[in-house]
């Protein structure tokens, strides 16, 4: 199966038009050497049938499995009717908004993006999107370094361990340093144990943070702004805020997040889709593209890629961030489903996720040798509990019964924490399929 | 030759927001089932938000309704042609969305242990394994989400590599004129420093600066190619081997590989390191801005250093390898845009060995075609590209006082997308066009008809040109207003 046009009689009268009698005359720039003498080692064509029976058949050596794991990707539903509409091919054959006039649609749907990631983070400008939570992480905090043009970054506390790495591998080329503040004994940051100076550029704090607990900002908020640094709040779990308070409320200056429980599906962890919202006075610093109103030469209000001159395409080596293509369709199915859920909806959807947890919570501490890691701090709707025997056995044993009984902590060496397993639930999760992930647990 | 008005002609459209009334709901959702507690006792009231983020309030079919109203205001490849330069919007088949939604990829977890997953960690080989042949390289990461994140992989590669031979002063990255802003950008990114080489009239990079740029302080040369004249550095085995006697690397832009996929390789022609678009050059839809796909394809002396985990084989039994000391570190939270993969993967088992050389043949042909068509009108002072040309709309400015940036605007009313307009940088009035493969002979005429007719007018009724669009749903935006006024989210009114 191809998607090739001409017919020879098509591709003769062409060559007759550009006066050459064959295609591979037009390789005549390339070095005789180069061009390929046999053909690339690769498999023989396939048609759609062939190739849909070869695709589908990868896909089926995956277990479609009952989903307790979290970690950064969530199992929600998507109403069909987000697809339906991410299938509409104005959107997803379009590219980035280059010539507005024929792209209002992508544009107000940015726009509108932008609002709804501004009203769940308490900020007050958004971007159209970064690749995901982790490198959402890393472009904040390569905003922070040059912010407040100091040279030092603070990792606190549960960050994902993901995001951590990330942050380093962005960061492993410029002349700066990474320090690390372990959690307190809450499992959370204690404003005591940072160390702010006059050379931090940021703390990163991620609330939830990656075992579930919620962070107290606030408190840090005030010593690190005390010292002229930005308070970066990583969200590698959008859901909670729907709930509870807002990190700009709580004096966070960025926040970096994960969005794809919000209308992407968990896809092995891509496409998803990074948030990134702001304080209005770092705009200009702001990685990314970001999409502003205006009016047009009848005055009828539009849209338009604003404040370009931040980025790559105009100022090359001094650009705020490489970032070119973003996760724009990913977006949109965000936008899609926020608009769908409401208000109401999201709520519900959040409310039933942290209803099942701690139910779930409750019946898995009744069971002999299991407790939570950290059981006075409170947790939104992903908690982490010790086990009696190798997690590993209790994943393999989940496997068997069809479900996936969470993440395995020991797999997250960043974490410093005792082996166990990260669990998190969804408004998917039902009483019989916790009570399920519980038997399996308990090795009934 | 008529003019192709939007199906969506109306009003403006309210924001969603403006849709929502009180009350109103949405999709429905489950109520838990389990025994319920009051959410106060769940989470300490200080924790909570004292009001709810103010989502729209619209029922489901509402939404659907407002989307896609809006929606009609895009143009996009299934409605004409789109001729994007250095962005190959070529068709994207509609199989490959059938296939990334399939159960067994949408709904895997990124954690479920190896032994669940091994049809996608066997497609993510499989992939690597081909994207390496049609390098002629010898290893392949598809952690990286986009162009620009494999080009920042790459130079963290080459500064990987460099350190691990105790030449870490080799901070220094060539670049030419034409390059991408992603190149220099990526650059600055990884701490490295950016010096600039100048092309020559050829539109080519000059050995002649390449030689005095060299010294021992150069990490490497970025160099697309054909580059983003669409020209193909003629000169790139001596180039390659001038850049490796003085101990610097070869990187290739290989974002578009339209040109070269089955008829020639990176690999051969010196390259250590490229990265692919697949968005691009392997069909994966653009969706209005993303997501993409950025694979980097390496010579065995940088496998050492790509991102963790990559995805091995042994004995038919794939895994995720993260004990991997010399890498770079992971780029992205997960694996990269996996569904992405899982199109690009079928459409190259689709197209094959032969269809992969016939696809660049056609795109090649295609815009030789275009060219012909086209340079009496508008010149093409680097000459004809291989999959795209840079045309100039400099002459016509001086004769009529019209714009490049009016004659793409004026191409709107005609039903076409624009070309890629003022770039690259090198040439005045630049429209950078790429038809690719997958447009007719038919097509190609339309759109080389109605740039011709556009340059009569600009000639009879330059004012037609000069205040176009006509035909969209909105007219020319006021840009600067954007930038001054920012108006970048909805305001909601008080109380």
């Amino acid at each position: 199966m191809s998607f090739l046009t001409h017919s020879e009689a098509d591709r003769q009268e062409m060559l007759a038009a550009v006066g050459v009698s064959s295609v591979r005359e037009l390789y005549g720039d390339i070095p005789a050497s180069l061009i390929l003498a046999d053909p690339l080692p690769l498999p023989d064509p396939l048609s759609e049938w062939e190739a849909t029976s070869l695709v589908s058949g990868h896909a089926a050596r995956n277990a479609e499995l009952v989903c307790f794991a979290g970690a950064g990707i969530y199992d929600h539903h998507v109403p069909a009717a987000v697809d339906h509409v991410l299938r509409r091919s104005e959107f997803y054959t379009a590219y980035t908004p280059y010539q507005p006039e024929v792209s209002q649609g992508t544009l107000q749907s940015i726009y509108e993006f932008q609002t709804m990631v501004c009203e769940l983070t308490g900020l007050d400008v958004a971007n159209a999107s970064i690749y995901d939570g982790a490198t959402a992480t890393a472009e904040a905090v390569l905003m922070s370094l040059s912010v407040t043009r100091r040279k030092e970054i603070v990792l606190a506390g549960h960050l994902h361990p993901h995001y951590r790495q990330v942050v380093r591998t962005y960061t492993q080329g410029l002349d700066v340093s990474l320090l690390n503040v372990g959690a307190g004994e809450a499992g959370t940051v204690e404003e005591g144990a940072l160390e702010v100076t006059d050379a931090t550029a940021c703390v990163v704090v991620q609330s939830p943070n990656a075992l579930g607990l919620i962070e107290e900002l606030s408190p840090l908020a005030e010593r690190i702004h005390d010292a002229g640094a930005l308070l970066v709040c990583a969200v590698a779990d959008p859901v909670p805020l729907a709930l509870i308070r807002p990190p700009g409320e709580q004096g966070a200056d960025v926040v970096a997040g994960e969005g794809q429980p919000f209308g992407n599906s968990p896809s092995f962890g891509g496409p998803v889709v990074g948030l990134f919202a702001a304080r209005e006075k770092f705009i200009r610093k702001m990685p990314g593209r970001i999409v502003g109103a205006t009016e047009d030469t009848e005055g009828r209000r539009g849209y338009v890629l604003t404040l370009q001159a931040r980025e790559q395409q105009i100022r090359r080596e001094r650009a705020t961030s490489n970032i070119c293509t973003n996760q724009g369709l990913n977006a949109l199915a965000a936008t899609l489903h926020l608009a769908m859920l409401g208000r109401e909806g999201l709520r519900q959807v959040a409310e039933t996720s942290v209803q099942n947890a701690h139910y779930a919570a409750a019946r898995i501490l009744e069971l002999d040798g299991f407790e939570l890691l950290y059981p006075d701090t409170p947790f939104v709707r992903e908690f982490a509990v010790r086990t009696p025997e190798d997690p590993r056995t209790i994943l393999s044993r989940g496997l068997e019964r069809g479900l996936l009984a969470g993440v395995r902590l020991g797999r997250f060496p960043d974490l410093e924490t005792p082996d166990g397993l990260l669990l998190a639930f969804t408004e998917k999760r039902t009483r019989a399929e916790i009570d399920r992930l519980v038997d399996v647990l308990a090795g009934r | 030759m008529s003019l192709v008005p939007f199906p969506f002609l109306g009003p403006t459209t309210p924001t969603i927001f403006e849709r929502s009334r009180p009350g109103r709901s949405g999709t429905s959702v489950p109520r838990p089932d389990v025994p319920t507690r009051p959410l106060e006792e769940l989470i300490p009231a200080r924790h909570l938000r004292a009001s709810p983020p103010r989502l729209p309030e619209v029922p489901e079919h509402e939404a659907v309704r407002h989307y896609t109203e809006i929606s009609l205001k895009n143009h996009h490849v299934d409605r004409a042609l789109y001729p994007l330069g250095s962005c190959t919007m070529k068709y994207n088949p509609k199989v490959n969305e059938q296939m990334a939604r399939l159960g067994g990829f949408a709904g895997l977890h990124p954690f479920t242990p190896a032994e669940a997953v091994q049809g996608a960690l066997a497609l993510m080989h499989e992939l690597g394994e081909m994207l390496g042949e049609i390098a002629g390289m010898d290893a392949v990461t598809l952690q990286p989400a986009a162009g620009a994140q494999g080009e920042l992989t790459g130079v963290l590669l080459m500064r990987a590599y460099h350190q691990s031979r105790g030449e870490a002063q080799r901070r220094r990255v060539l670049i030419p004129d034409s390059a991408h802003g992603t190149n220099p950008a990526t650059v600055a990114l990884a701490g490295f420093e950016v010096s600039e080489l100048k092309s020559n009239e050829a539109g080519r990079l000059s050995v002649k600066a390449l030689r005095e740029a060299l010294d021992e302080r150069v990490a490497g040369l970025m160099l697309t190619n054909p580059n983003t004249l669409g020209v193909f550095e003629s000169a790139i085995l001596e180039i390659s081997e001038l850049v490796h006697e003085a101990g610097g690397l070869m990187y290739m832009d290989g974002a578009n590989l339209n040109a070269l996929t089955g008829i020639a390789r990176p690999g051969d022609m010196g390259y250590d390191i490229v990265h692919f678009n697949l968005h691009k050059t392997f069909s994966t839809p653009h969706g209005g801005g993303g997501p993409g796909a950025g694979p980097v394809a390496v010579m065995s002396h940088l496998e050492p250093f790509l991102p963790v985990p990559t995805v091995t084989s042994e004995d038919g039994v794939l895994s995720l390898d993260w004990d991997r000391p010399r890498s770079i570190g992971r780029v992205h939270g997960f694996y990269g845009n996996f569904g992405v993969l899982v199109r690009a993967y079928t459409f190259i088992r689709m197209l094959g060995q032969s269809g992969l050389r016939e696809m660049a043949e056609a795109a090649v042909l295609n815009n030789a075609y275009l060219s012909a068509r086209l340079e009496s009108r508008f010149p093409l002072p680097y000459g004809r590209g291989m999959h795209e040309s840079v045309f100039s709309g400099a002459e016509l400015k001086k004769k009529t006082g019209v714009k490049t940036l009016d004659v793409a605007k004026r191409l709107l009313d005609y039903g076409f997308h624009a070309p890629t307009v003022y770039f690259p940088l090198i040439v005045a009035e630049a429209l950078l066009t790429e038809p690719t493969e997958t447009e007719t002979k038919e097509e190609l005429d339309r759109y080389a008809d109605a740039l011709i007719s556009i340059a009569a007018e600009a000639e009879s009724d330059p004012e037609l040109v000069t205040g176009a669009p006509h035909g969209t749903p909105v007219r020319r935006l006021d840009e600067g207003r954007a930038g001054r006024e920012l108006d970048v989210r909805w305001s909601f009114p008080e109380g």
